[in-house]
């Protein structure tokens, strides 16, 4: 039971914030909650905004520069889908990519080894201190550069196999360097941070316990800085699947520039830049879904913090609630049994 | 009784300060030794020093016969490969005092992983040692809990079955109950209790005295970085020869 309050506001806030004995909140019951919380300000608030929205909605639904027909008719074409797909593929291999090399230069980075450090330091800095864009384009025209790619034994060793650099260099290829690179600079910074919030004590103590320190940071800490890691993750997968039309640069056909090799012809701009948005949101939403359940794995055993003291007292309580009924200490007795 | 700790002339470092001033700590096999002492007098340091979790600058420790974490060659002694060190760890089991268990596991998952990892023990042997020991340290009902949903107590409790779980030759615990609180502390006592009379080597830090009274076979006080005074618990804590030790006794009584 809780205890009766004597102070005058008690009332009050109960009704404000009112806080259930169970921690399960349904979701009508979220609802009443929320709708119990309101007061006559909240709810004055509320009108104006609902009244903005159904006005804008009016207005984007009636004029008809919008043109949402030609919107319909090109959102499932075929070039569209293609571009499309071809988004997801550089997407999801410069995802890759970005994030297998981030994971790399984020371990190289807290190392402790020198020189390892020191090149995963340099290689974040080049790579997150130029824009983008000028990466794509030097990639893109790393033919004026060096003529041909060589592997071989450096300092005038033999040469296992050469190709010319515009052969392998296409635009897909010069998009995925780009982006694969540029996205591992990012990523390497939000692992380092995810590693970071892992506590000290944790790594002692699997040292201690005999773990190597591959197996400490397999099955230690990256488990857990991945709670750390997935919000901000998502950012940068959900960034990159945006800046990927910056590849319509190079002429590379995904979502972005088929819309505009569309609109340059049939110059319905805005339906066919409206169809790649929404195209765009889509994937974004799904990607949003996805991260939630992938957080939700990843959180086994945490807590997350409210931003309220509710939290905080419902922590104490859980501290002091007794051991379930059975559990029975070993050797009960206490005092000088030695 | 054979000698299954001997901390030789063990000097540690931090920047410019010594905290260790090259002491020495011998602890026979079966024997149950609390470090007693003021804050930053060395406790925590010199357990660390045991199985290496701070490297020292000066001395050898030898667990069981075998020089930790440094091999001896012709041009002296050299740090040896991480792996061999991993390896030496198993024999030591060390409890914390903020507990240190695994965050995202289950108390079962986190007294099972290092056997498994660690001792190579098949998912189902571990497992079941593990529930043996979690059974053990009164928490059979507690397999699928993790470390937030549990009290201190029972955080430390599993820490020991964990520990426990590699079975180490000697079990080093750093001030196991200071972070709990009063009301706890008993339950941690009694498994460390039930595991002297099972005849575990031990070495404990603590701030417990009536517990050192009760458990320990020799009691070590020290202070700023030294062994100030060394015996059998009831003559070092009820008639203690060294002023040092008296006024920190009668500090903290």
């Amino acid at each position: 039971m809780q205890p009766k309050l004597t102070n005058p506001e008690a009332d009050r806030s109960e009704r404000v914030s009112p806080v259930d004995d169970d921690d399960v909140i349904t979701p009508p019951g979220r609802v009443r909650r929320l709708l119990r919380a309101q007061t006559p300000a909240h709810w004055a608030v509320s009108a104006v905004l609902v009244l903005i929205g159904i006005q804008m909605a009016i207005s984007v639904a009636r004029n008809s520069n919008f043109q949402w027909d030609v919107v319909g008719d090109y959102m499932f074409s075929r070039p569209i889908l293609t571009g499309l797909a071809r988004t997801l593929e550089l997407t999801a291999i410069s995802a890759v990519v970005g994030y297998a090399l981030g994971a790399l230069l984020a371990v190289m980075n807290l190392s402790g080894a020198y020189l390892p450090a020191a090149v995963s330091r340099a290689f974040v800095w080049f790579f997150r201190g130029t824009p983008l864009l000028v990466q794509l384009l030097f990639w893109f025209n790393l033919g004026a550069l060096y003529r041909s790619i060589s592997v071989g034994v450096p300092f005038g060793g033999p040469t296992f196999f050469s190709v010319d650099s515009n052969s392998v260099i296409t635009p897909f290829t010069a998009a995925i360097l780009g982006l694969g690179l540029n996205a591992g600079a990012y990523f390497s910074e939000v692992v380092r941070a995810g590693i970071l919030s892992i506590h000290h004590g944790q790594v002692e103590a699997a040292s201690a316990l005999g773990l190597s320190r591959t197996q400490t940071l397999r099955t230690v800490i990256m488990p857990q800085a991945m709670r750390v890691i997935i919000p901000p993750g998502f950012n940068e997968i959900i960034g990159m699947l945006k800046y990927s039309s910056m590849v319509s640069v190079l002429a590379v056909p995904e979502l972005l520039y088929t819309a505009e090799l569309i609109y340059a012809r049939t110059f319905q701009t805005i339906p066919m830049l409206i169809v790649a948005s929404i195209w765009y949101l889509i994937l974004t939403t799904i990607l949003s879904i996805v991260q939630h359940y992938i957080e939700k794995h990843f959180g086994k055993g945490f807590r997350n913090p409210k931003v309220s003291d509710r939290a905080g007292d419902r922590a104490t309580a859980y501290q002091l609630e007794g051991p379930p009924e059975g559990e029975r200490m070993l050797g009960g007795e206490s005092g000088g049994n030695r | 009784m054979t000698e299954m700790v001997i901390a030789k002339k063990i000097r540690k470092r931090f920047g410019d300060t010594e905290v260790l001033h090259g002491l020495d700590l011998t602890v026979q096999a079966g024997e149950v030794v609390c470090l007693i002492g003021p804050s930053g007098s060395g406790k925590s340091t010199l357990l660390r020093c045991i199985n290496h979790l701070e490297r020292p600058n000066g001395g050898t420790v030898t667990v069981n016969g075998e020089l930790v974490g440094v091999v001896r060659k012709k041009s002296g002694l050299t740090p040896m490969r991480p792996a061999q060190l991993s390896k030496q760890r198993t024999d030591i089991g060390m409890v914390f005092q903020s507990f240190n268990l695994f965050a995202h596991k289950t108390a079962l998952e986190n007294v099972a992983l290092a056997p498994r990892l660690a001792r190579r023990e098949s998912r189902e042997e571990a497992v079941r040692r593990a529930e043996k020991l979690l059974a053990q340290v009164g928490l059979a009902a507690f397999h699928n809990s993790y470390p937030a949903e549990m009290s201190g107590g029972q955080q430390q409790r599993v820490a020991i079955a964990r520990a426990l779980a590699m079975l180490p030759k000697v079990m080093l615990f750093d001030e196991p109950t200071s972070a709990l609180d009063p009301e706890l502390v008993g339950e941690v006592l009694d498994v460390i209790r039930t595991l002297a009379r099972h005849g575990m080597t031990m070495i404990i830090a603590t701030h417990e005295l009536s517990f050192a009274r009760d458990v320990a076979d020799r009691v070590v006080f020290m202070d700023a970085g030294q062994i100030v005074e060394s015996g059998p618990a009831r003559e070092v804590l009820a008639q203690p020869r060294e002023e040092r030790t008296r006024a920190f006794l009668s500090r903290i009584l």
